[in-house]
């Protein structure tokens, strides 16, 4: 199971509390993982990327293992540790505003 | 429950605030969707219970929420606006093309017979209309697609769809306004749209009285007398008789006549409120006195409405979604400021009280009256 954390209003807007689990069928990529977290809770389609275009959205950045993975191809693999579980993905709101 | 239900929504969460016609005490709810702009809600003339909001975010985009029990609870519906076939091109601020994109819905009209019913106008301005409760959503692409789309550009605030007035006589009819392309009129349901600017004098235009171009801030409508519009222009408060055909100014005795808000008096279709703002770079009333305006002759004649509200170091603004009426017996008016407070009046404008005073500021104000 991989492990995504949302910033604080998306986890208001699904209606969950601390980190969400995923099983991702096929090979886990962002891709496939932002997938199957929209399919889970189709309320955050469109609120972290684009329905159309699947372009992340300008203010919203990817982070995991200390890295900042925002302008990885979405077909890349994701990191191993995450893949297995032992570091979080991490949907972080960049920081903006006053 | 009988009384009136106002929705409140602003740049930080929308709010309810409840009364009973008395309306001399009201109870504010705690923050709905709070952190989050809240351009619009609006509630269905068919079933008060169902409810619409427009939530967004420069982080996260557009979120639609719908309600079935008046605002006790929510849920999010269908938030993909797509622009119909190859999107095109407007004019930007520097006079360049620039493609249409979706950045948020600033306003919701439920079908005025048909809870299902929503139209929703939007920046890159476009209508949509969702007939499943919002779940999903097609744009009526006759408005943006009209010939002069292209040339249409933003205003100050973008280029927002923030008015939609339905004719109850006559359900094919229907306007919209556009800052700052201007106003526009559907007679067929919406597949074709016609601009309604003749009349209109922008000195801000190279042409002055250019077909489209004209930063229109709000469109206002009685229900009795649907061909009678009220506008409040960038500058000018504007009147039709002729449904949008021929405008004619009506500041009159303003004291200034730039300002966002327009509305119409619940059971006079002759008696209009405006609130003057200073000037278009300086968004707040005039010497720091806020005042609403009301003309009992249609237009032109306006006496100063003070009673109640600030008359010293006062400079909020009063944005263009935020004033309605109520239709209880003696005609409540309402409008919310920048600074958070919601004023109230119960006897048509005479006098006036905060039923809020320290909301985030508010971007639109909306009455249901609950029989």
């Amino acid at each position: 199971m991989i492990r995504l954390a949302l910033p604080a209003h998306l986890r208001t807007l699904a209606r969950v509390e601390g980190e969400v689990l995923l099983e991702v069928p096929g090979r886990p990529t962002q891709r496939a993982l932002l997938g199957a977290l929209e399919a889970r809770y189709p309320m955050l389609r469109g609120t972290i990327r684009d329905q159309s275009t699947e372009r992340r959205r300008a203010f919203i950045r990817f982070f995991a293992c200390q890295e900042d993975l925002s302008n990885e191809a979405p077909d890349a693999a994701l990191p191993e540790a995450v893949v297995e579980g032992r570091e979080p993905f991490l949907v972080v709101g960049a920081m903006a505003g006053g | 429950m009988r009384g009136v239900r106002v929705l409140v929504g602003t740049r930080k969460g929308a709010f309810v605030l409840t009364s009973d016609e008395v309306r001399d005490r009201w109870e504010v709810s705690e923050p709905h969707f709070a952190g989050w702009e809240m351009y619009h809600l609006k509630g269905s003339p068919a079933n008060p219970d169902r409810l619409y909001a427009s939530q967004s975010s420069g982080w996260f985009g557009q979120v639609l929420q719908r309600s079935d029990d008046g605002g006790k609870s929510w849920a999010p519906v269908g938030n993909q606006f797509t622009y119909e076939g190859d999107a095109g091109t407007h004019l930007w601020y520097d006079g360049t093309p620039r493609p249409w994109e979706f950045k948020r819905v600033w306003h919701l009209e439920p079908s005025l017979t048909d809870p299902d019913v929503v139209y929703a106008g939007v920046e890159d301005a476009a209508l949509f209309r969702s007939d499943d409760g919002g779940q999903t959503w097609g744009e009526l692409t006759g408005l943006r697609k009209h010939t002069s789309g292209p040339k249409w550009q933003p205003g100050a605030g973008g280029m927002c769809l923030h008015t939609i007035l339905l004719d109850p006589s006559q359900p094919s009819r229907m306007y919209t306004a556009i800052s700052a392309a201007g106003a526009f009129r559907t007679d067929d349901g919406g597949s074709t749209w016609q601009p309604i600017n003749r009349g209109l004098n922008s000195a801000q235009l190279p042409d002055p009285t250019a077909e489209v171009g004209h930063c229109v801030h709000r469109l206002a409508m009685h229900p009795s007398r649907p061909n009678v519009l009220f506008m409040q222009k960038h500058w000018d408060v504007m009147r039709t008789d002729d449904a949008g055909q021929n405008w004619h100014e009506i500041s009159g005795n303003l004291p200034t006549d730039f300002g966002f808000v327009v509305d119409v008096h619940a059971h006079d279709p002759e008696t209009v409120y405006v609130v003057p703002i200073k000037s278009d770079s300086e968004h707040f009333p005039l010497d720091g006195q806020l005042r609403v305006y009301r003309s009992k002759s249609g237009g032109n004649d306006w006496e100063p409405l003070s009673k109640g509200l600030p008359q010293r170091d006062c400079y909020v603004n009063v944005l263009r979604d935020a004033m309605a009426v109520d239709g209880l017996d003696s005609c409540g008016v309402y409008f919310g400021t920048t600074g958070g407070q919601v004023y109230a009046s119960r006897d048509g404008g005479d006098s006036w009280k905060a039923i809020v005073h320290d909301l985030p500021a508010v971007l639109s104000v909306d009455v249901q009256t609950l029989r």
